[in-house]
């Protein structure tokens, strides 16, 4: 889970050609949202014809894991012909995407409900617990990092750096469900202060754990990833620049060194970020936390493939939109990004 | 003629072969790797029985015999443990071959691919890597059904898009460097191309890469195992124990214990590894600087000397350079510089020309300190503690440049006018009438336009121009211009150099002026030292430097080769 | 006048397409006769590299013809087009990203000669007065490139285009990142080289006087179109353009006229 930067090489090349000179204003704007957008579009479109491919792709006959164990002959033909399963490939993706332009997610056997239904119960538990999650890494990790970078540079403190570097290294490497059931054993076993499970009665306190599970080894991969940065933009052009007008330390820090840190730390918060939702899915478990990580495991275990699809393809699109958010952020914090010079 | 190259080009801090460069973090993570390894592997050789075997001392509590317990089935929990480890750690493996294998092919491939394919690849990496990796892999065990193999090639698939992303930039990285391109010119097959030049320059990331992987690995297979969808009960690794373990938390949280402790020596040794890699890959964090902190910049007297008032702006006597270990870099050079002077410092690289210069406006980088007998610009005593505002006044500098000297976030605007509103406490509104007077005078045809623009946007010369312009708004005693026209195209360079013969003719700013380039200096300064290994080899006036005048044999070395139009136009230009 | 050498006909190429197209080069003509070196000088985005990379087919030409000894090479077949890319032979601008850091010198020099295996056995004698061209040590051959300083790699990388005696080279900014003295001191050794091995060759320069020591004619780009062409001595003391003479109005530190170096 090592986040790898792009190597910097020193030597700049001018590059041998007219540099386009981009106009200036609206246009740029226009043309970066339309580039996320299609960006958007292409993840979700590979989504909807992977989670389509799950059902034929998937060994046995659904249909008779989805009439059960024991149902008769005319019962699976039944439930094949109610889950379209004799007709074409082509017109059961048709179909599919003409459910999902409606907001028909398919019906979940399982639960005898419409899985869009199961989703939206399910949606606010993992939405929210994420959004905890985030809030949480994202404030304690970026000031972390960056004061650990900025102590830390040109090999100052070196008891510190690695202090923090195997600290971190420790606890990041910690799996989500296993700090989990650390978490569990420690605040409800032994000190019995916060519940070891979803309790309906006490939804906040209950999140408590689950999101701090989810966030404390991404607070050290994110601080990791912040520190290196601080370190790197610390010794660039500009900075020397800033440092030669005198500006002092926090002006310095706070207008020339952190936009440019914001630059990379996004870029590679929003992979480790996106990792956290996959993170969601076994912690989620651990703690009876109802949301869709829980629901997608159980559906795999019920074999209740429509339910799978529609958690899965919901899943993917919350973590483009997550994605996304970040890119824009990007161009929001740096030009470049805009610009479209940023590769 | 004899041909020695003894030039002190800095070698570049790219890989380069030789030997791996040991650190306390890869020893530790290798231990770690390799005695749980050695120790699981013993054990499922000779505790399967006591794992897997059902007997009657069933839950029994930690003892001499059972170090961890037993489970419902009179099992020892250390021994599974232990077993299922050594099931993990095949399987992690396994997964981590597979996907390193299939990622590294992929992504090499891509990039010796023609462009339409190459382009149509990358998007489609970039979008398969955008989902989390553990629902993929969720998605693939449930396609692929439960069990050991089918777990491994799920988290195995999984894994290729982040590796094969990785490949890819690293490939990319390297075709464009120059070896890349005369291979394929000479007409290098493909394969040879991947085996000769990309695999080998790309090892290191791939290496840290590997134990990334491993360690993902680990933590997904264990994770799919630990929600029920990866090895299915009688089978069991981690994930299958710990979640086993679960629901007696509170009865007998010992069983954890064992998994647990497992999941996490595995886990760590693997991110250690990792971690060690990547800092001996690093030539930033193996280039150490003092072991002993020392305060970064400090200028101390090194005799006293009797300060007779004198008419030069700049007093510069006996400026010692050290690195922290105490190497010299410049040894004792002095100086002055008078108002309205301009003072060429020559000297090729490595001649302590720069560290001369950052000495002077209090700029050293970490780890290099400064000591001189006398080091003043005008009023302001740098032996001392100047304040900002003092240092503000007394120096200000122009660089080199390579398109970064300015900060990309900002716009030219905020950034030129930050002197002002710091050091002057002028209102934003008053600082961009003077900064717009500033860049009239250094001839910006459209100051307003390049105020609101951003870096990127302008040309070097521009750039330049405004760099000079923000310099001179502090008004400084003192002006550094270090190589600033180095990187500039003939035509510009000569316009950047005219505002600075400018600057000399109408104010009484005393100017510094740092080139390699003996041409440059000659045509700009009044006064010229020749720099080499940290010593002025020779101080030359500017009319001696244009009729050759010289004794030094490393200046006349110097001045011949310098290239030189010999013929002249007839025509003046 | 022969067909002999490298001769580029009306050569454009664009990057880029519908409205953000940019014009590289723009009906570039410029021959190199056989023997000849000719000086290609322009500024930064006058289209000089990417002349040397059309040429060589790394970019693609929209329009026009690059002819080797009167034969056009646009229609060559993958075994012809190989074969005329050992005939042209590039030596490119960085030192740093010109050799590859994995790879002995003899290693290196033995791709040049043998670009499927690059076995350096069979090639030891090529490779040892390869160096010796150059004048490098034959001990170099076992050494990694690292261990050289920036103006040794650059006479590494011209022994491997050379070694494989091509017709003609395309010296691309090879003396740009290097330190005065050793630039001096490598263009010396292209100008002994140039007298005993009769080469012909492209050399692509930003710099004026640099340009003036090594060539017999120049040619002077500028926005991808040639502003200038001629017999240096004419280019140089009689320049037609004005934007030749604002060049060299550029040039720092021209000697006053008849001033010794003593």
């Amino acid at each position: 889970m090592t986040a790898t930067t792009g190597q910097q090489t020193g030597r700049t090349t001018e590059p041998d050609r007219p540099r386009a000179r981009r106009a200036r204003g609206g246009s740029s704007w226009t043309s970066f949202a339309l580039r996320r957008l299609g960006g958007l579009v292409g993840v979700v479109v590979v989504a909807v014809v992977v989670t389509f491919v799950i059902v034929p792709l998937i060994p046995g006959d659904p249909a008779v894991s989805a009439a059960g164990p024991d149902a008769t002959v005319d019962q699976i033909a039944r439930v094949r012909a109610e889950l379209g399963l004799d007709r074409p490939m082509l017109e059961r993706f048709l179909d599919y995407v003409g459910g999902l332009l409606q907001g028909d997610l398919g019906h979940s056997f399982s639960l005898n409900a419409p899985v869009s239904e199961v989703v939206l119960r399910r949606l606010p538990f993992t939405a929210g617990l994420a959004f905890l999650a985030l809030l949480v890494v994202l404030a304690v990790a970026v000031p972390l990092g960056m004061a650990v970078g900025a102590l830390t540079r040109g090999g100052r403190r070196r008891r510190l750096d690695s202090a923090f570097g195997y600290t971190t290294a420790f606890v990041a490497a910690i799996p989500p469900y296993v700090m989990a059931t650390l978490l569990v054993l420690l605040f409800a076993v032994t000190l019995q202060v916060l519940p070891p499970a979803y309790t309906r009665s006490q939804p906040g306190l209950s999140m408590l754990l689950p999101a701090l599970a989810l966030s404390i080894p991404s607070i050290c991969l994110i601080a990791r990833v912040v520190r290196r940065e601080t370190a790197v933009v610390l010794e660039q052009d500009y900075l020397r620049t800033a440092r030669g007008w005198r500006l002092g330390t926090l002006r310095t820090a706070a207008r020339y060194a952190l936009p440019n840190l914001l630059t990379s730390t996004l870029t590679l918060s929003g992979i480790i970020l996106v990792g956290m939702l996959g993170g969601a899915i076994s912690v989620e478990t651990v703690f009876g936390w109802p949301g869709l990580g829980l629901g997608v495991v159980n559906a795999v275990a019920t074999k209740d493939y429509p339910l799978v699809q529609g958690i899965v393809l919901v899943l993917a699109v919350l973590s483009a939109l997550m994605t996304m958010l970040v890119d824009v952020l990007l161009g929001i914090v740096d030009p470049r990004v805009r610009g479209g010079q940023h590769g | 003629m004899a041909e020695p190259v003894t030039a002190t080009v800095p070698a570049a801090p790219v890989a380069r072969p030789g030997r791996l460069r040991w650190n306390g973090a890869l020893i530790a993570g290798t231990l770690l790797l390799v005695v749980t390894g050695v120790v699981v592997t013993i054990a499922s050789l000779t505790m399967l029985e006591s794992a897997e075997g059902l007997s009657p001392d069933v839950a029994q509590p930690a003892s001499a015999a059972h170090w961890l317990g037993t489970d419902d089935f009179g099992r020892d929990l250390l021994a599974r443990a232990l077993v299922g480890a050594q099931a993990s750690l095949l399987m992690a493996l396994a997964a981590t071959a597979i996907s390193m294998t299939a990622g590294v092919l992929i992504g090499t491939a891509i990039w010796t691919a023609p462009r339409r394919i190459r382009e149509f690849a990358l998007r489609i990496v970039e979008i398969t890597v955008s989902y989390p990796e553990l629902l993929v892999a969720v998605v693939l065990a449930a396609i692929l059904g439960a069990g050991r193999w089918q777990l491994v090639l799920a988290v195995a698939l999984a894994n290729i898009p982040a590796t094969a992303r990785l490949a890819a930039n690293l490939s990319g990285a390297i075709h464009q460097r120059d070896f890349v391109t005369t291979a394929r010119l000479t007409g290098v097959p493909r394969r040879a191309l991947i085996g000769r030049h990309l695999l080998p320059n790309m090892a290191e990331p791939l290496l840290i890469q590997l134990a990334a992987s491993f360690s993902t690995g680990l933590v997904a297979m264990s994770a799919l195992s630990f929600v029920g969808l990866g090895v299915q009960t009688p089978d069991y690794d981690l994930g299958r124990l710990l979640a086993d373990a679960l629901p007696a938390i509170y009865s007998r949280p010992l069983e954890v214990v064992g998994p647990t402790l497992l999941i996490l020596l595995l886990s760590i040794g693997a991110m250690l590894v990792g971690d060690g890699l990547a800092a001996a890959a690093d030539p930033r964090v193996t280039r150490r600087a003092p072991s002993t902190p020392r305060p970064p910049v400090t200028t101390r007297p090194a005799r006293e000397q009797d300060s007779s008032a004198s008419p030069a702006t700049v007093e510069v006597r006996d400026l010692v350079v050290r690195r922290a270990d105490g190497t010299p870099l410049v040894h004792g050079v002095s100086f002055d510089i008078g108002r309205g002077e301009i003072l060429g410092v020559v000297g090729e690289s490595g001649s302590g020309k720069s560290l001369t210069a950052l000495s002077l406006s209090r700029l050293l980088p970490e780890g290099l300190t400064a000591e001189a007998s006398r080091l003043r610009i005008a009023g302001t005593d740098l032996l001392g503690r100047p304040t900002r505002r003092e240092l503000a006044d007394a120096v200000a500098m122009i660089y080199q440049d390579p398109g970064t000297t300015f900060n990309p976030a900002l716009r030219m605007g905020s950034q030129l006018t930050e002197v002002l509103r710091v050091h002057r406490g002028k209102s934003p509104r008053e600082a961009r009438e003077i900064i717009t007077g500033l860049l009239e005078d250094v001839h910006i045809v459209d100051p307003p336009r390049l105020l609101r623009s951003h870096p990127y946007e302008l040309s070097g010369g521009m750039r330049q121009r405004a760099m000079i312009a923000a310099a001179l708004a502090a008004r400084p005693s003192l002006l550094i211009a270090d190589e600033p026209t180095t990187a500039l195209d003939v035509t510009v360079a000569a316009g950047i150099l005219r505002e600075l013969a400018r600057i000399r003719d109408e104010t009484d700013t005393a100017t510094l002026f740092i080139s390699h380039d003996l041409g440059v200096v000659e045509e700009l300064c009044d006064r010229v030292l020749v720099m080499k290994d940290g010593v002025i080899v020779e101080e030359l006036s500017r009319e001696q430097l244009r009729s050759g005048e010289v004794t030094e044999p490393y200046t006349r070395m110097l001045l011949e080769s310098v290239p030189r139009l010999s013929a002249t136009p007839g025509v003046g230009a | 006048m022969t067909a002999e050498g490298l001769a580029v006909e009306d050569l454009t190429v664009r990057f880029g397409r519908g409205a953000r197209a940019t014009t590289a080069l723009d009906g570039v003509s410029v021959t190199v006769p056989a023997g000849h070196t000719v000086g290609l000088v322009g500024e930064s985005g006058s289209g000089k590299s990417t002349l040397a990379k059309a040429i060589l087919g790394i970019v693609p030409a929209e329009s026009g013809r690059v002819l080797l000894d009167g034969t056009d090479v646009s229609g060559l077949g993958r075994h012809e087009r190989r074969a005329f890319l050992r005939r042209v032979q590039l030596i490119p601008q960085d030192p740093y990203s010109s050799l590859n850091p994995r790879r002995t010198i003899a290693q290196t020099l033995a791709e040049a000669l043998d670009p499927a295996w690059a076995r350096v056995r069979g090639h030891t004698d090529a490779i040892t007065s390869a160096l010796e061209e150059v004048a490098l040590p034959a001990d170099a051959a076992q050494r990694y490139p690292h261990e050289f300083s920036g103006g040794q790699r650059q006479r590494i990388a011209i022994a491997r285009a050379l070694i494989t005696r091509p017709e003609v080279v395309i010296a691309d900014e090879i003396t740009s990142a290097l330190d005065v003295s050793v630039q001096a001191e490598v263009l010396r050794l292209l100008a002994r080289l140039r007298r005993e091995l009769d080469l012909t060759m492209l050399f692509i320069s930003h710099n004026l006087a640099v340009v003036e020591q090594v060539s017999d004619e120049v040619v002077v780009l500028r926005h991808g179109h040639v502003v200038e062409a001629g017999t240096a001595g004419d280019v140089f003391t009689a320049p037609a353009s004005g934007y030749t003479r604002a060049l060299l109005a550029a040039v720092p530190g021209r000697r006053e006229e008849g001033a010794p170096l003593t």
